[in-house]
């Protein structure tokens, strides 16, 4: 049977079938999952946009009062999340989402929740510097929470065992992704605080998308690590990767590799290291004594005995030379005496008389060596070669 | 654990040692005996580092305990 077929304005049905949404309870307060396209920012601070996916699209608006509470920024193309309520804007004759809170979906949702956790511990305090604590200079126990297998747990043994070999390796073999994988790294890190057995620690694994390291980026594996007494050096991902972990370790690695360099001294310099302290032992000692030897000379004066054998052996010495000179000496003078004394002999007045030669001497002794000494009758001595005889003048 | 507890307490001894002959503010006999420890020291250092073998060890769950097994890499791949 035909009904009635019933006549309305524009405005009443309008009016009707916003009614028949506003009194459907789930649809004043439900999400809705689509892309972002058409998105405005009107200058009233209201966003305009759609809601789409492959099968339609969905009109949406979100007031300025809402939309400052957004975390981040919307842009088409994007995947979200919206919350509010469906309703009929009956002056534009269409149904449209009034969304109060808006989130991205997916991947997206996890990028913020890193950057709000990022943001909310940071202002606690637990990226400080003076939080951080120093590593030991010589491990004797590295504690590893990590998996057992993977290119992690191989890279850091590898270069442990290359670098410094005396420290000992401990794993607690750990989750890195997934559920329970947060869980298992805190346990991880309260055994090694709790036994004490470990000096320092690398927490980490390989590379993987933000999905995948997502335990490192969790509050609880924050939370465990800053509380920790043990240092922990983080080394998740690749070097791009930056996880929460890596804000709040005491050291970031880029890679599980440089970890293992980081947490040890090379073998070699510490080899070059002790081959330097020994030869300055050697020199500086060396250097010590020769300094010692020479104020013990400055200071102590010769001792006597010595001083008197020295004197000895210099008087000896002395006499030696001085006997050489003098026999040179004495055998010069005799020669040239020797010489004067033929001279003389030839000069002697006895040597004359026995050529034939006779002295006159007066009474007086003087010799009359001239006709003036003469006196005709005067007596003198005439001395001849074999002894002396009176004689007078005639 | 003992021995490279001595590895750093040794080196460090001898830094110490060589810090104090090269200020020289001792003794000759102090000095000479200093320089005997210090050959000594560094004679145990060497022999720390080259005699060293790495050791790796992973923890498994036994019984509910915890306990230390050797690590070889590869085992569990």
């Amino acid at each position: 049977m035909e009904g009635k077929v019933y006549t309305a304005t524009v405005s009443q049905l309008n009016k009707f079938i916003k009614q028949m949404l506003d009194s459907t309870p789930i649809l004043t307060n439900i999400w809705i999952k689509g892309e972002i396209s058409n998105f405005k920012l009107h200058y009233s601070g209201h966003c305009y946009l759609t809601l789409k996916d492959e099968g339609g699209v969905l009109k949406a608006v979100m007031f300025k009062s809402s939309a400052n509470k957004l975390t981040f920024k919307p842009e088409d193309g994007m995947k979200v999340l919206a919350r509010g309520r469906i309703s009929v804007y009956e002056q534009g004759g269409s149904y449209q989402m009034y969304i109060e809170e808006m989130q991205p979906d997916g991947v997206g949702s996890l990028h913020i929740a890193y950057e709000q956790l990022k943001a909310k511990l940071a202002e606690e305090g637990l990226f400080d510097e003076s939080h951080k604590k120093e590593l030991p200079k010589y491990p004797s126990n590295i504690g590893v929470v990590t998996a057992t297998t993977g290119a992690a747990i191989r890279d850091i043994i590898n270069v442990l065992s290359r670098r410094y070999p005396c420290a000992k390796v401990i794993i607690y073999p750990s989750l890195v992704q997934g559920d329970g994988a947060s869980a298992n790294i805190c346990e991880g890190i309260k055994y090694f605080n709790d036994t004490k057995c470990v000096d320092v620690m690398i927490v980490g694994r390989g590379g993987g998308s933000i999905e995948d390291l997502w335990a490192f980026n969790e509050e609880a594996t924050a939370r465990a690590i800053f509380a920790s007494d043990i240092p922990i050096v983080s080394a998740v991902g690749h070097e791009t990767d930056f996880t929460i972990a890596d804000f709040v370790a005491d050291l970031r690695a880029p890679t599980p590799s440089a970890a293992a360099e980081i947490v040890v001294p090379s073998i070699h310099e510490l080899n070059d290291k002790i081959a330097s302290l020994k030869s300055r032992l050697v020199f500086s000692e060396l250097n010590i004594i020769k300094l010692k030897r020479a104020e013990v000379e400055k200071l102590k004066p010769k001792n006597p005995q010595t001083k008197l054998a020295d004197t000895r052996v210099y008087v000896d010495d002395l006499s030696k030379r001085i006997m050489r000179n003098m026999s040179l000496v004495i055998s010069k003078k005799s020669d040239a005496l020797k010489a004067v004394t033929g001279k003389l002999d030839a000069m002697s007045p006895l040597a004359v008389l026995g050529r034939g030669y006779s002295i006159a001497r007066d009474d007086d002794g003087n010799v009359i060596k001239t006709l003036a000494g003469v006196k005709s009758g005067k007596e003198f001595e005439l001395i001849l070669s074999d002894g002396e005889a009176k004689a007078k003048f005639v | 654990m003992a021995e490279n507890i001595n590895f750093e307490k040794n080196i460090t001894e001898l830094e110490e040692i060589v810090e104090k002959l090269e200020k020289n503010d001792i003794s000759l006999d102090e000095s000479l005996k200093l320089f005997e420890r210090g050959v000594k020291l560094s004679a145990r250092c060497n022999k720390l580092l080259d005699d060293a073998e790495q050791k790796v060890n992973v923890l498994v769950k036994k019984d509910g305990e915890i306990a230390s097994e050797d690590f070889l890499l590869g085992d569990e791949e």
